[in-house]
C-alpha cells in the first residue's frame, strides 16, 4: 500500500515538473504553431522602494514621477481618481498643493446664468482629463483610448506560472504592475522579427500584454523632463519614477497598510503562541 | 432534545441568571451546547475548521455591512464607489481587502472542512442530514461569492456574470426565460447589479440560519472523530469548554494570521488585474476566469467539448458542472462502506488523496485557456472526479478489507499515548476539571 502511494506520488511530482513545459508557449512563444500568448517577453523584475514587508513610497521618487506624468503623459492620459489634495502624500505642503491645483483649468457650473464656466483648480478637484470623452480620445490616438493612470499599476500583471506563483507568496511579490509598465516603457526600439506582422500605425513592443504592437508611440527617450532635485533623467530613471507614481496613484495607502500589517502580524503570532501554551496546559490534564 | 447533550447541568447562580432562565432558556442552551457539551477527546486540528468558518462568516458580515454603507449599486457609480472606499473612507482599504480576501479564505476553510468530512466519513449515517445542510451552505456560499464578485463592476465582474448567467440558455425551452429573469433584462446591466446587491446582502443571513440548523443537527448526533467509532462512554469525551474552546481559539488565531498576511501584504494576489478595469460591455477580456474557488467547476464545464446524442456540448458542460455539485449531496448513499474513517480504509485513503490532487489539478486547469493539451487533461480529470463518486465509492465499500479497528475511542487514545510513552492515567478515567481536588 505504501509502495503504491509512493509510486503515484512520484509520478504526480514528475508531472508537475513536466507540465509547466506546456506553459512554454506563453513564455516567449513567437514562432510556434498554436496560439501565441502575449506578452512575447515577460516583464523584467525591478527594485522598488515599496516592495517587501517593510516597503514604503520614496516621496522624492513620487515627486519626480508626478513631474514625468504632468509634463509628458498627461497630454493623453487622465488621472481622474486622484485629487490634487492627495498630492500632500508626496510631501508637498498645503500651499504648494493649492498653487499646483491653481495651474489647472477645471470646468464648473452651471452658474446663475445657466452656463458652464472654467475656473482655476482647487485642491478638492480631481486631475482633469485631456479629452472631453472617450470618442475624442480615440480620434486623437489612432482608434485607441489612452488608459487612465489611476489604477493602471494594479490593472496590469503577467501570469508567472507554476511554481513561481507559489514562491511569490513567500517573497510577497506584488509589483507585477510596475514591472510591466517599466518594461513596456523601456521595451521600444527593438526591430520586429521577420515573421511578425506589425499593423499600420501601431508600434512594435514585445512587452505589450495584448498583442505584438500598440497604438502608443515610444513616449520616453531620456531627458524628457528636468528633475527639480537634479537627478539625471535617463529613460530608466523616468520609467522607474513614473511607474512608482502610478503605483502610488493606484494604492495610496500602501505604506500604512504594510506598517499596520507588521503590528498585526506581531500581535497575531504572539497571541497564537500564548493560546498554544494555554491549550497545552489545559490538555495536559487528559490523555489525547 | 436528545440524549447526547449534557442536559440539565446548567445551574445559574446569579440573580439575573435565574431570572432569565425562568423566562427564556437561551443561556441554558448556550451552556448545554458550548460549555458542557461532550466532544470526543481525540479530535485533531482538522476538526477546528467549523469554528474557523463561523469566525469568517462573522467577519464577512461585519465588513460587508460597513462596506454596504458606502457602496453604490449602479453601473455608473459602482466602480467609483469602491475606489472611494479604497481611498477616502477611513480604513476603507482595510475593510475592502478584508472582505475580498475574506471570501477567499472562507472558501479555503470550507474546502478543508469538506475534505475532512470526506476523509473521516462525517457524511455517513446518522449524519446524512448534517452533511446535506453543509452542502446547502456551500451552495449558498457559491451564490454569495459569485454575486459579490460582480458588485465592484470590473471587467471580470461584468464578463464573469455574462458567462455564468449564459449557462442557463443551455437548457431547452425555459433557458432564455430563466436567464432573463436572473438578469432583469436581455444582458447584464443595471437591474442585474441591483438585484445581485440585494441578494448578496440577503444570502449571508440565510447562510447563518442554515449554520444554526447545521450545528443543531451536529449536536444531536455528536461529532465524528478520527477513528470513526462512535462515542460509547463518558471516558471517550471531554467537555467542550475548556478543551475544544481553547483548541478552536488557537486554530482560529493561526488561520487569522495567514489571512492577515494576505490582507496586509498580498491583498490582490488571489484576484485578477482585469477587475481593476471598469466594466466595458464592448471590450471582452482575453481570458475570462472566475475566482479561484470556482476554477475546478469551470474546468469541468469547459471539458465537455462533444455532443452526446441530443445533448449538445454546451448543455453537457452545464449538466456536468451542476452534477458535480449535486453528487456531493448524495455522497452518504453512494458510499457503501460500513467503516467510517479512512484511517482504517487503506484503498479509500489512496483514492481520496488522488481525488484531492485531482480537484487541485482541475482548479489549475480552470485557469488555463481551454485549448489543446489542457482540454484533454481536463477531460481525464473530470472523468476521475465522477468515477470517484459513482464507481469507486460504491464498489470500494463492498470489496475493501478494512484495517483492524480499536474497540473504542478511549482504547485508541490510550494505545497511542502508551506508544508515545506519555504518562498513564490510572483506570482509564480521564482527569476532568470538575473532579480535580
Amino acid at each position: 500500500m505504501k509502495h503504491i502511494i509512493a509510486t503515484i506520488g512520484a509520478a504526480a511530482l514528475a508531472m508537475t515538473l513536466v507540465l509547466p513545459g506546456a506553459n512554454a508557449q506563453e513564455e516567449g512563444g513567437a514562432a510556434e504553431e498554436g496560439t501565441v500568448h502575449y506578452p512575447l517577453k515577460h516583464p523584467v523584475e525591478q527594485e522598488w522602494s515599496f516592495a517587501g514587508p517593510f516597503g514604503k513610497y520614496d516621496k522624492a521618487q513620487l515627486q519626480r514621477g508626478l513631474k514625468v506624468y504632468s509634463e509628458v503623459c498627461a497630454a493623453c492620459h487622465s488621472l481622474k481618481r486622484v485629487a490634487f489634495r492627495d498630492l500632500e502624500d508626496l510631501g508637498y505642503s498645503e500651499e504648494q498643493v493649492k498653487s499646483f491645483a491653481a495651474n489647472y483649468d477645471v470646468q464648473d457650473g452651471p452658474n446663475a446664468d445657466g452656463e458652464m464656466f472654467t475656473r482655476a483648480g482647487l485642491p478638492t478637484d480631481y486631475f482633469p482629463s485631456p479629452y472631453e470623452n472617450d470618442e475624442q480620445a480615440k480620434v486623437a490616438n489612432g482608434g485607441a483610448v489612452p488608459p487612465d493612470f489611476s489604477l493602471i499599476a494594479k490593472a496590469r500583471g503577467v501570469e508567472r506560472g507554476f511554481p513561481r506563483f507559489i514562491f511569490d507568496v513567500f517573497t510577497q511579490y506584488a509589483e507585477g504592475g510596475p514591472d510591466y509598465v517599466y518594461s513596456l516603457l523601456t521595451g521600444y526600439g527593438e526591430e520586429p522579427p521577420a515573421h511578425v506582422n506589425v499593423p499600420e500605425g501601431l508600434h512594435y513592443n514585445p512587452h505589450f500584454v495584448s498583442g505584438v504592437a500598440l497604438a502608443m508611440a515610444q513616449p520616453l527617450y531620456g531627458d524628457d523632463v528636468t528633475y527639480d532635485d537634479g537627478t539625471a533623467s535617463t529613460i530608466e530613471q523616468e520609467a522607474h519614477d513614473v511607474a512608482a507614481f502610478q503605483m502610488w496613484a493606484a494604492e495610496p495607502h500602501l505604506t500604512e497598510r504594510k506598517e499596520m500589517g507588521f503590528r498585526v502580524m506581531v500581535f497575531l503570532v504572539l497571541f497564537s503562541v500564548f493560546l498554544y501554551l494555554a491549550k497545552k496546559q489545559v490538555w495536559s490534564r487528559v490523555e489525547h | 432534545m436528545s440524549t447526547y447533550e449534557a442536559h440539565g447541568t446548567y445551574t445559574p447562580t446569579s440573580g439575573i441568571g435565574k431570572w432569565i432562565d425562568a423566562r427564556m432558556p437561551l443561556p441554558r442552551m448556550m451552556y448545554d451546547s458550548f460549555v458542557a457539551y461532550p466532544v470526543p477527546r481525540n479530535l485533531n486540528y482538522a476538526y477546528t475548521f467549523g469554528g474557523i468558518l463561523s469566525l469568517m462568516l462573522v467577519s464577512q458580515i461585519i465588513t460587508g455591512v460597513v462596506l454596504a454603507m458606502h457602496f453604490v449599486a449602479s453601473t455608473g457609480m459602482a466602480f467609483t464607489s469602491v475606489e472611494s472606499i479604497m481611498r477616502d473612507v477611513n480604513h476603507g482599504w482595510l475593510l475592502r481587502y478584508m472582505h475580498s480576501n475574506g471570501a477567499s479564505f472562507f472558501f479555503v476553510a470550507v474546502y478543508l472542512h469538506m475534505f475532512r468530512g470526506m476523509y473521516y466519513g462525517s457524511y455517513k449515517a446518522p449524519r446524512e442530514l448534517l452533511w446535506i445542510l453543509g452542502c446547502i451552505i456551500y451552495l449558498l456560499m457559491m451564490a454569495t461569492g459569485f454575486m459579490g464578485y460582480v458588485l465592484p463592476w470590473g471587467q471580470m465582474s461584468f464578463w464573469g456574470a455574462t458567462v455564468i448567467t449564459g449557462f442557463f440558455t443551455a437548457f431547452p425551452l425555459i433557458g432564455e426565460w430563466v436567464q432573463q429573469l436572473l438578469l432583469g433584462g436581455y444582458a447584464v446591466g443595471d437591474p442585474t447589479l441591483n438585484r445581485f446587491f440585494s441578494l448578496h446582502y440577503l444570502l449571508p443571513f440565510m447562510i447563518a440560519g442554515v449554520v444554526v440548523l447545521h450545528v443543531w443537527a451536529l449536536h444531536v448526533t455528536g461529532q465524528t472523530n478520527p477513528t470513526g467509532i462512535e462515542v460509547k462512554s463518558k471516558t471517550d469525551t471531554v467537555a467542550f469548554t475548556p478543551y475544544a474552546t481553547i483548541k478552536d481559539a488557537f486554530a482560529m488565531m493561526v488561520f487569522f494570521a495567514v489571512f492577515a498576511y494576505f490582507v496586509f501584504y498580498l491583498p490582490n494576489f488571489l484576484g485578477h488585474p482585469d477587475n481593476y478595469i471598469e466594466a466595458d460591455p464592448l471590450v471582452t477580456p482575453a481570458h475570462i476566469v472566475p475566482e479561484w474557488y470556482f476554477l475546478p467547476f469551470y474546468a469541468m464545464l469547459r471539458a465537455i467539448t462533444f455532443n452526446i446524442g441530443p445533448i449538445d456540448s454546451k448543455l453537457g458542460g452545464v449538466l456536468v458542472m451542476f452534477g458535480s455539485i449535486a453528487l456531493l449531496f448524495v455522497m452518504p448513499w453512494l458510499d457503501t462502506s460500513k467503516v467510517r474513517s479512512a484511517v482504517y480504509r487503506p484503498w479509500y485513503k489512496l483514492f481520496f488523496w488522488i481525488f484531492v490532487a485531482d480537484a487541485i489539478f482541475l482548479g489549475w486547469l480552470g485557469s488555463k485557456p481551454a485549448e489543446g493539451l489542457y482540454t484533454s487533461l481536463a477531460q481525464i480529470a473530470t472523468l476521475y472526479y465522477f468515477a470517484f463518486f459513482l464507481i469507486i465509492l460504491p464498489v470500494l465499500g463492498l470489496i475493501e478489507t478494512p484495517r483492524r479497528m480499536p474497540n473504542s475511542i478511549t482504547e485508541a487514545v490510550l494505545a497511542r499515548s502508551k506508544k508515545s510513552g506519555a504518562q498513564q492515567v490510572a483506570g482509564g478515567a480521564a482527569a476532568s476539571p470538575e473532579t480535580r481536588g
